[in-house]
């Protein structure tokens, strides 16, 4: 399945990645009122930095989630025909076990409204918001 | 605070932050090397230290919601026709440090731009204009010393060649990118540069600093230049690309060395550079060994020697009062190429007083050689190249007709890769990530990025030399070459008229 890679040699650390995923994950998908008007609610993907080097984390979709294995409500799905690990906010019950077991860090808690939220690899787009928003193309999107 | 030095009051730029459009994102903050961002976490929100901006656009570049502009300081000094402002903050500055002015890219102030009074002819009724999407159109150039003549034998009918051709040089556009150092750039850059040139079929100039390792594979389109400094020198690196260059001078700094400090030579730098880590690069001025034509004559063909005769050899200069006379003792010393470099030539750093003050434009320089040359007969001995402030395609095919072979571009093609021509390269923060070897600043270069950028603004250029050939009724490159017929001055005085060697446009 395509997933997202980062090219650490070419991150440079601007984080309009994270800012990227905000919006398209927000009400309204307007930069402005994202920030504004509506609740903040965090990147799905983290951007690690120490120093010069920098690089942001996705989802890996893995293929045994240990996301999956651990949620206890069947809330994270691996959607068989995708490969997507997919979130139901409406059976999550905000335990964070998929938080501690993730072993790349990448889901993150919603603490306004008790869930987590992940990266759900942009349905609504061909190409992720991440990887489209990156200025220096450090984000692939492609088959490995 | 209550009292600030003047410097920093009389700042340059000043940042508006449209508090309706910014989203306190910090992308700015992340951005901008020289601080000039800040993002104050008791307030959170992000404020700014205008002094510090040097008008780079970076921030106004990657900020995602368009909430940033920089302007040019409004407040303004009585007005003065002699005491213009940058005379009075450059005072301000020496009088604070007691040092030399720096500066970094070409000249900026407004001597004639010769480019802009000289106008292209076209084909109109009586000679037909030729549509390059239709018909052949050559910009194919061959670099390297011609013979006086060719001798051809016929040899069972047919006839055959019999001249020995020194080294020739096939590049498929009429513009190379011109030298410029892995240290004063960085080596994601000169990947980019490289890549680039062996896609369109030319060649870039390593500058002085000698060939990392890992471009030893670009040979075929590598220029390794020597410099005064000989830094990165040896045989292996003179026989890596396809020709050497020797840089006499630069055109951003006539008569005055380099100097990259010692905190700047980091290790793969110190690999390349042959020199320890830490420890001052210094170019001297002159090349300790060449006093005169005859000594670079030994030097030139000390090259040809340990090249086997194989490789062109260069010899940039930069243009000067005797350019003619110079180009010609360079053409007899056995350059194959002499690459002049217009007083508009780019540099990562040099005094400003040089930068403004030493030099002529290109285009009188180019034009009185290519005439001096001619005269003595010795114009086919060697290639011309012009440097030094070509900003478009329409520079290119002026400076062919004006006698150039191919051009050199430098700044052009940094601006193709972000530079905004902010002239702060000699601080090695340059925001773009091209003048610098931070490795957080020199990331934001993907050579994948420069190359695809490179490449298309060479193409795209050579479309529209290609376009006004076909106008001018030409279809071949060589026919332009030195062909001042089709140029035009306006609004040029008699001697420059003489000097150009072209017509008042009506004549």
């Amino acid at each position: 399945m395509k997933k997202v890679y980062a090219r650490e040699d070419v991150c440079i650390g601007c984080r309009l990645c994270e800012i990227a995923c905000i919006v398209e994950h927000s009400i309204s998908k307007d930069i402005i009122r994202a920030f504004k008007q509506e609740e903040k609610r965090p990147a799905r993907n983290v951007v690690e930095e120490c120093g010069p080097v920098s690089f942001s984390v996705h989802c890996r979709h893995c293929d045994e989630p240990p996301c999956v294995q651990v949620c206890i409500s069947g809330a994270i799905v691996k959607d068989p025909a995708t490969g997507i690990v997919n979130h139901i906010p409406e059976k999550c019950v905000g335990c964070w076990s998929c938080v501690m077991a993730c072993p790349y860090g990448v889901i993150k808690r919603d603490t306004d409204r008790g869930k987590v939220i992940k990266c759900d690899l942009c349905p609504d787009r061909d190409l992720p918001a991440c990887v489209s928003a990156c200025p220096n193309e450090a984000l692939l999107y492609e088959e490995k | 605070m209550l009292h600030q030095p003047i410097t920093k009051n009389y700042h340059d730029f000043i940042i508006e932050r449209d508090p309706e459009k910014c989203i306190q994102c910090q992308v700015c903050v992340r951005q901008c090397s020289y601080g000039a961002h800040i993002y104050n976490e008791k307030d959170e929100r992000v404020t700014e230290d205008e002094a510090r901006c040097v008008g780079c656009h970076r921030c106004e570049a990657l900020c995602p919601t368009e909430a940033l502009t920089i302007r040019r300081n409004p407040s303004e000094f009585r007005e003065n026709a002699l005491w213009a402002p940058q005379f009075i903050k450059n005072i301000y500055k020496q009088a604070d440090t007691g040092g030399v002015l720096l500066t970094g890219m070409g000249n900026p102030y407004p001597y004639p731009v010769y480019w802009d009074r000289m106008v292209l002819d076209a084909s109109q009724v009586t000679n037909p204009s030729i549509d390059p999407l239709r018909e052949p159109m050559e910009l194919r150039t061959w670099l390297g010393s011609k013979p006086d003549a060719i001798e051809v034998e016929m040899k069972k009918g047919k006839p055959n060649l019999t001249t020995q051709f020194l080294p020739q040089l096939q590049i498929n556009y009429p513009i190379l990118f011109s030298a410029m150092s892995y240290g004063s750039i960085n080596l994601n850059v000169h990947v980019g540069l490289a890549r680039a040139a062996e896609e369109l079929g030319i060649l870039y100039n390593t500058g002085e600093g000698g060939l990392h390792q890992s471009l030893y594979k670009y040979g075929e389109n590598t220029i390794v230049q020597c410099a005064s400094g000989r830094f990165g020198v040896d045989s292996k690196y003179l026989n890596a690309g396809v020709a050497i260059e020797i840089k006499i001078g630069q055109g951003a700094k006539p008569g005055i060395g380099g100097h990259l400090p010692g905190e700047k030579i980091g290790k793969e730098i110190s690999i390349t550079r042959m020199i320890p880590e830490g420890s001052d690069a210094i170019s001297p001025a002159p090349h300790h060994d060449i006093y005169s034509i005859e000594d670079l004559r030994q030097l030139i063909y000390a090259l040809k020697e340990a090249t086997d005769y194989e490789k062109p050899v260069f010899v940039k200069i930069a243009a000067v009062h005797n350019s003619a006379a110079i180009a010609s003792g360079i053409a007899r010393a056995g350059a194959d190429v002499i690459a002049i470099d217009g007083f508009r030539g780019g540099t990562g750093a040099a005094p400003t007083m040089i930068r403004d003050n030493v030099g002529i434009p290109i285009e009188l320089a180019l034009a009185s050689v290519d005439e001096r040359l001619r005269q003595e007969g010795i114009r086919n001995r060697v290639s011309l190249l012009a440097a030094g402030g070509i900003r478009c395609s329409a520079d290119v095919v002026k400076a062919i007709a004006l006698g150039a072979d191919a051009v050199y571009i430098g700044t052009a093609a940094l601006i193709a890769v972000g530079c905004t021509v902010c002239q702060r390269c000699y601080t090695g923060k340059c925001p773009w990530g091209i003048a610098t070897n931070d490795p957080y600043l020199a990331k934001r270069i993907n050579p994948d990025i420069a190359h695809r950028r490179l490449a298309n603004l060479v193409r795209a250029w050579g479309h529209e030399i290609q376009e006004m050939l076909g106008g001018m009724g030409l279809n071949a490159i060589e026919s332009l070459r030195g062909n001042r017929e089709k140029l035009r001055g306006v609004g040029l005085n008699e001697v420059e008229l003489n000097i150009l060697g072209i017509k008042h446009a009506g004549a």
